[in-house]
């Protein structure tokens, strides 16, 4: 599986330096001078059919046994690094995983941490990144920089609001949300593919475009209009029978929107057409060498039209979820950055499906987290805690958590010879 | 061929050039901008809808309607961003101008900005960002430091400048060092920036108010620190439009004049050919994040001491991404963003005036993104005026040379 060209490339020492410096903050700060304080980590619901009970801890205790633990998996990141592999995205999961719940612990001393709530709405919170991180793959995978993923899931959100209120029906407002966010892809397309215009400035200058025109509208039109065309309400919420009584993983994952499931399924999908078929490797061989794609027969242009098309289209069913998938209603410019969040997290998960969707999920909780920190303890400077996902991204970006390396041919227009 | 004939030809070919050359295409994607807002105007009017329904009856007054919803709507933003024919004296009839002018000056500095990573071939989308430090640094002198009048605007403005450029040649040394892409990092730094401003108006020992109410701000600046009024009391235009001014006047003589600018120009033409001729391509890329930086910082301290108000997080007021739309109808040259930014000046300015008589502001908005979306594909400006398409051979420069040339000088 792992016959990639990243492969030949050495693997680092950084990335178990970083990790072994933060597991040591953890033991320092969150353990040894952590707060005193029992924690409950409450991880059924009441309403669950099995109830398990709640874990209570010692929040330091468990502050200098996460630390222990990350340094550990650390550890275990130096012995793959002396034999020059990498570790396994799993291994790197449970160790964000081990870091949130420190992190958890040691905000909520003396109080409880709802579990399922906080992880579901994480997720929940992460839907709209991780579909608009999907767009980003497909399009970077095939060489073309899309920065209008905001602007992508701006106008899904308006699109998603606005046809469900007037037509009544979900369905109708997702594919309208679908379909405009992929007329914007093919503009970006045929811009990049066609004009062989600056892809940067096309992707700002359709965000910038679209911040004003669903400004203008939500002001003239949305605002006094809004009950009939800004009162779509929200998708149901579907219970998956018998998965969603499993404790834990059940209320978090199968007890959803539509829209999270079509999230949940769209990444492994999109991993195994990238990875495991004809059509991806066609896809990435025109990210990385457009001229050997060409040679052998594979029609460049086309393929990066189609492929950012359809991206685009995944981005604006990201915008839907936004709305009619938690919020409700469109509000003004609500997609607040998420887009370029979304771009940060396709290079956090260097190019891969899989690991661009956790990577989302860290801000997920990011963002939840500052919510609920303010919550449980005043005081805290949640401002740092939002920004830790940003500064990982920085991180990761300047290389110090192993090399991200883009598509060879990104941002590169192709013209035949 | 006989040089008459070669004369004729050159002259057709410079016509061709002007026509599909930078200004033509400028005057024509505003003019397209400006219809395209015109477009979302009338088809978001009531009166104009109405009559959509007896169209074929009385086509006159959906007409009618379109033409004066437009006239209206821009007439608006002509009476609040230029001259108001309507005030009782001349004085408050100009004072629409000189408010275009303030609302203008942050724009065209930090569009000087942007515009100079555009000569380098970089992408500074982190105008926000650097706004935001510029506006920590500039803050601080002038709400915590003590100093006389004159010299403490000063030093409060040099501090804007830096505390941008240095947030500006953080990101030139970490694509230096590591390759690592500018708009990635200009974007992350942008949120982590507006948190950390956030954090020091929260915190009392830095930059919080003294009579803080629980919400981020900070103390509005020292009076011996505020930028003077620039033409009496009676108007709010203050010295910002003279450092913005010296700006262009900077930006222009760096860029076209000095060896600095050749040297960023040459990189953003061909690095490798630039490394080749023995400039350091990497650390040109630091001093042009920085300088580039340092010009948003001009546009920072015009935020932090334009007005006798503390400064909230939300007082970048989007100026560092307005800047990549200033820049880029400027076509990145010093005339051209002051132009472009006196421009979106207006649409600020002229935005209450359009509130005022019920048409959306926001329209403006379309307006802007219009006029770049055109500007940034100059083949569909081609493909819709059926421009000429840019020719190789420089036969206006030919002609230019035969002009201005004295005995062969190359």
């Amino acid at each position: 599986m792992s016959m990639n060209i990243q492969t030949e490339e050495k693997v680092g020492f950084k990335a178990p330096i970083v990790m072994s410096s933060l597991g040591l903050l953890v033991l320092v700060l969150l353990g040894f001078l952590g707060r005193e304080g029992m924690v409950a980590f409450e991880i059924s619901r009441r309403t669950d059919v099995v109830q398990l009970p709640a874990i209570d801890v010692d929040s330091s205790t468990l502050g200098i046994f996460s630390g222990i633990v990350m340094i550990a998996i650390s550890g275990f990141a130096l012995w793959r690094s002396m034999q020059n592999k990498r570790t396994p995205i799993w291994v790197l999961t449970v160790y964000g995983a081990v870091g949130i719940t420190v992190l958890l612990g040691w905000l909520a001393a003396g109080a409880t941490v709802p579990v399922t709530f906080i992880a579901g709405t994480a997720l929940v919170l992460a839907v709209p990144i991780i579909l608009g991180a999907m767009g980003g793959v497909m399009s970077e995978r095939v060489g073309i920089t899309n920065i209008a993923i905001e602007g992508q899931l701006l106008s899904g959100a308006f699109m998603a609001a606005v046809v469900s209120s007037i037509t009544g029906s979900f369905t109708l407002g997702i594919i309208a949300a679908m379909v405009t966010a992929a007329l914007m892809s093919m503009v970006l397309a045929t811009f990049s593919i066609v004009f062989l215009a600056q892809q940067i400035i096309v992707g700002v200058v359709l965000n910038v475009l679209v911040i004003g025109i669903t400004n203008f509208l939500y002001q003239q039109w949305l605002t006094e209009d809004g009950e009939n065309v800004n009162f779509p309400g929200t998708l149901e919420i579907i219970k998956i029978p018998v998965l969603s009584d499993i404790p834990v993983i059940g209320p978090i994952l199968f007890e959803n929107r539509i829209t999270v499931f079509l999230a949940l399924v769209i990444v492994p999908v999109l991993w195994f057409i990238l990875f495991k078929t004809r059509l991806g490797l066609r896809a990435r061989a025109v990210g990385e060498h457009p001229l050997a794609a060409d040679t052998v027969g594979v029609n460049v242009a086309r393929t990066r039209f189609w492929w950012v098309t359809i991206g685009g289209a995944i981005a604006g069913l990201g915008g839907a979820a936004l709305t009619i998938g938690n919020a409700g209603a469109f509000g003004r410019e609500m997609s607040g950055g998420f887009g370029f969040i979304a771009l940060a997290v396709v290079i956090l998960g260097r190019w891969h499906p899989i690991s661009a969707a956790l990577a989302a999920l860290l801000f997920g909780f990011s963002i939840i987290l500052r919510v609920w920190a303010n919550q449980v303890s005043p005081g805290i400077p949640t401002d740092f805690i939002t920004m830790v996902p940003y500064l990982v991204t920085i991180i990761a970006v300047v290389g110090f958590v192993g090399k991200s390396i883009p598509p060879k041919a990104l941002a590169v227009p192709y013209t035949k010879g | 061929m006989s040089d008459v004939k070669k004369n004729e030809e050159s002259m057709a070919q410079a016509v061709k050039e002007i026509l599909s050359g930078g200004l033509t295409r400028t005057v024509l994607s505003v003019l397209l901008g400006f219809l395209v807002g015109a477009l979302f105007m009338i088809g978001s009017n009531k009166e104009f809808i109405e009559a959509l329904g007896y169209l074929f009856s009385r086509p006159s007054d959906a007409l009618g309607a379109a033409v004066q919803v437009v006239s209206e709507g821009y007439g608006a933003l002509f009476r609040g961003a230029i001259y108001n024919a309507d005030a009782d004296t001349f004085e408050k009839a100009i004072r629409p101008l000189t408010e275009t002018l303030r609302l203008g000056a942050p724009l065209i500095a930090a569009g000087l900005g942007i515009g100079l990573t555009f000569r380098v071939g970089l992408f500074n989308i982190g105008g926000t960002g650097q706004l935001i430090f510029g506006m920590i640094f500039a803050t601080f002198v002038a709400t915590r430091l003590e100093l006389p009048f004159v010299l403490h605007t000063i030093v409060a403005l040099i501090a804007g400048i830096v505390g941008a450029a240095l947030l500006g040649a953080m990101v030139g040394f970490l694509k230096a060092r590591t390759g690592a892409h500018e708009v990635i990092l200009t974007i992350m730094l942008n949120y982590i920036a507006l948190y950390f401003f956030t954090f020091l108006m929260r915190n009392p020992a830095l930059l919080q108010e003294t009579r803080a109410t629980g919400n981020p701000k900070a103390d509005p600046a020292a009076e011996t620190a505020l930028l003077p009024k620039l033409i009496g009391d009676n108007y709010s235009l203050h010295w910002g439009l003279i450092f913005a001014l010296l700006a262009v006047v900077v930006f222009w003589w760096l860029m076209e004049r000095s060896t600095i600018g050749f040297r960023l120009r040459m990189v953003g033409f061909n690095p490798d050919a630039a490394r080749a001729a023995g400039i350091n391509v990497e650390k040109t890329y630091i001093l042009a994040m920085a300088l580039s930086a340092g010009f948003v910082g001009v546009a920072a301290a015009n935020q932090s001491l334009g007005v006798a108000v503390g400064v909230t997080p939300s007082a970048h007021a989007n100026i560092g991404f307005d800047a990549i739309t200033v820049a880029l109808l400027g076509g990145s040259s010093g005339p051209g963003i002051l132009l472009a930014g006196l421009l979106f000046g207006a649409f600020k300015a002229g935005a209450p005036s359009m509130q005022v008589i019920g048409v959306s502001p926001e329209v403006l908005g379309i307006v802007q993104g219009a006029i770049v979306l055109f500007i940034a594909a100059p083949p569909l400006i081609r493909a819709i005026f059926r421009l000429p398409a840019v020719q190789n051979s420089n036969a206006l420069g030919a002609i230019r040379k035969r002009l201005f040339s004295r005995g062969g000088a190359k």
